[in-house]
């Protein structure tokens, strides 16, 4: 647990002194999402509509953004060595990686999503829906995330690969964000989409660091 | 070179003898199940002779889900017991299984402009497939993405693990996506229940395509062995 | 008993075997300076007996049981230094090292290291300021860090500890070594010759890397 809140510390200290860095993925989500008005037009009945569906799409993209970056610099620097020969975990590792990314990604995901809502013209009914899978939902994107990092560390071309590794992982979780916040505007139940993430959330949380530790492992190697 | 290569000159031996046997099984397997298919089956009362595109449609989507099960098999035997095999076997069987799933997005996409009007319907199946199109791709781009293959084998390996437990979540999510979505135009016809006469070229179609893979697998993995050699080979020769 | 010892070691990278047969043995208080030409496999060699990389072949034992047979244990007696420094370019020296020492339960009062390789006055300034040098020294104060610790490393692997240091900080380096040798640890140390190996050369043997070329 000390070595978990140690790791957790030093990220968010290291993404606090690289300033506005951290801010680039929260920039590029709202900027993302105003393209697609540009695209489809500002028709007042279209954008509700797809509102949702768009948020949740671009909150992933946003959150693959920063993930390239979360072992890369200690993989370079032989900081991963020592890591590993530290009393701490490769496991705990993985969660404190992906529990500072969530804390410097998700969390600002989710507090910019309301104004994206605002901007779509969303029914007030959907916003706290709309925050609620985002708080549910950002999480597992970090978790699996994580793996995806693991995976391609020192891979030529991380970036694009890197997409293709998550992004289909990640459609569970887009279609049962975007569902529930359809639902909710429709006036139906939203509680087994949340349920469902939640599990999502669990189960990600279970094995995630596991499968990164593994994939760590080889990375060392 | 160790260990390395006592087993694999092993595996050598063995797939050159069985290869003729299969190679041939599979000729004998297709030039049945395409006579079946196309002179024996009768037309479908709806569809005519349109369903005919089932003996290829079915069978490579069998093969698609099977060849990725394959595949985390393999790679769960070479983190587990690190049998120098299986990833070759793995490395081996992605891109044909990636082949597998395009023929079943091909021919899903042929069969339904005449049956629902159109090329593409985000039918849960199709877009299933279509998922797991990726998946083999996200595989078979990890595998190459390093400049030491036995890097690129161990995290292909561990994505595989990680897509097997995956897509049963992403099977169940396109599930309860489609029937949400359902579009109210386009009736969904439920695939024709099976006539017996359908039944006998359709396995005959399954038994060629699996044939058809050990096939492509054991020539791949001797391919792949062949040129581990010969760098082996240059190598020694540079020092 | 014998500290290290390793018996039949072989090591694969990649498709390339690159070193074979390798037998190793290390008394406490002793050190080994390994040399051989690049790609002989020095630093390969580090990484197995850190821990890093697994042998392809072979035993290590450590006073006489393998440490296979307890990872966690093995990790806990080693001091690792690799050629890159494990350093944070935004954190200061000093902020760099709380956090190893930490991590690793060594004394979090970084000033005596910081001092024994005469960085005190670099302790607040962010690493991304200091030149290469600089950066090695502050790598290197992780040893410190160890040695003024209970129960610090007993096993110290350095690979090239003393590239881009200058002759001051380089007789440093070796007092902190030989420091560590006369408290019973063991040091394994590969060089490309120089002042370092002269000044450890009482305490040293030297180990040629050429000799188990695969």
């Amino acid at each position: 647990m000390i070595g978990l809140t140690l790791l957790v510390r030093r990220e968010l200290r290291l993404a606090f002194r690289g300033g506005t860095d951290a801010m680039m993925g929260v920039i590029f989500f709202v900027l993302a999402a105003i393209l697609f008005p540009f695209g489809v037009g500002p028709d007042a009945a279209i954008l509700p509509r797809i509102g949702g569906g768009i948020i949740w799409v671009v909150a992933l993209l946003a959150a693959l953004l920063s993930l390239e970056r979360m072992f890369a610099a200690d993989h370079e620097d032989g900081s991963l060595d020592l890591l590993y020969l530290s009393p701490v975990s490769l496991g705990q590792l993985a969660l404190a990686k992906a529990i500072a990314h969530w804390l410097t990604s998700g969390v600002l995901l989710l507090i910019a999503s309301p104004v994206l809502a605002l901007l779509y013209n969303l029914p007030s009914s959907a916003f706290l829906p709309l925050v609620a899978t985002m708080a549910l939902g950002t999480p597992t994107l970090s978790l699996v995330g994580a793996i995806g990092a693991a995976l391609t560390l020192g891979a030529r071309r991380g970036g694009v690969l890197l997409a293709l590794l998550l992004l289909p992982l990640y459609i569970p979780v887009l279609i049962f964000g975007a569902g529930a916040i359809d639902g909710a505007i429709a006036g139906r139940d939203i509680a087994p989409q949340l349920m469902i993430l939640g599990g999502f959330l669990l189960a990600a949380l279970a094995l995630a660091p596991w499968a990164t530790a593994a994939a760590l492992r080889q990375a060392i190697e | 070179m160790l260990h390395r290569f006592a087993n694999p000159a092993r595996f050598s031996r063995i797939a050159a003898r069985v290869l003729p046997w299969s190679a041939t099984l599979t000729g004998l397997l297709f030039v049945a199940g395409i006579y079946f298919a196309l002179f024996v089956s009768p037309a479908d009362y709806q569809q005519g002779d349109t369903v005919r595109i089932m003996y290829v449609h079915v069978p490579s989507a069998w093969m698609a889900m099977a060849c990725y099960t394959f595949i985390a098999v393999m790679s769960a035997t070479s983190l587990i017991w690190k049998h120098p095999l299986a990833d070759i076997a793995a490395r081996a069987a992605a891109p044909l299984g990636a082949g597998f799933t395009i023929i079943v997005l091909t021919t899903g996409s042929l069969w339904g402009k005449p049956t629902w009007g159109t090329w593409w319907v985000w039918d849960a199946r199709l877009t299933s497939v279509l998922v797991l199109f990726f998946l083999y791709l996200g595989h078979i781009a990890l595998t190459h993405a390093f400049d030491n293959p036995q890097r690129g084998a161990k995290a292909a390996a561990v994505l595989a693990l990680v897509g097997f437990v995956n897509i049963p979540i992403i099977k169940f999510s396109v599930d309860w996506w489609n029937t949400l979505h359902q579009p109210a135009s386009l009736t969904r016809l439920d695939r024709p229940a099976i006539d017996p006469a359908m039944l006998t070229p359709l396995l005959l179609m399954g038994l060629a395509f699996m044939a058809y893979f050990v096939t492509m697998l054991l020539i791949r993995m001797r391919a792949d062995l062949n040129a581990a050699r010969a760098r082996a080979l240059q190598l020694s020769a540079a020092e | 008993m014998q500290g290290l010892t390793t018996h039949k070691l072989g090591c694969i990278r990649g498709e390339r075997a690159v070193f074979a047969g390798l037998d190793l043995a290390l008394n406490p208080g002793r050190a080994v300076l390994l040399s051989g030409p690049n790609g002989s496999g020095k630093s390969s060699l580090l990484r197995v007996l850190a821990g890093l990389l697994p042998p392809a072949a072979g035993r290590i034992d450590w006073e006489g049981t393998d440490i296979a047979e307890d990872r966690d244990g093995h990790r806990a007696r080693i001091a690792y230094i690799g050629h890159a420094d494990p350093l944070k370019p935004a954190l200061t020296a000093a902020e760099n090292l709380t956090f190893w020492a930490r991590l690793y339960g060594f004394d979090p009062d970084v000033e005596p290291a910081l001092f024994q390789f005469s960085i005190e006055a670099l302790a607040d300034v962010p690493v991304r300021y200091l030149s290469a040098g600089q950066r090695r020294r502050v790598t290197l104060a992780r040893l410190a860090l160890g040695q003024n610790s209970e129960a610090g490393p007993a096993l110290w692997l350095l690979d090239e500890p003393a590239t881009g240091l200058d002759p001051g900080a380089v007789s440093m380096l070796a007092n902190t070594i030989l420091a560590h040798l006369s408290n019973e640890g063991v040091a394994i140390i590969s060089t490309h010759g120089g002042l370092l190996d002269a000044l450890l050369e009482d305490s040293a043997e030297r180990f040629d890397m050429r000799e188990f070329e695969a």
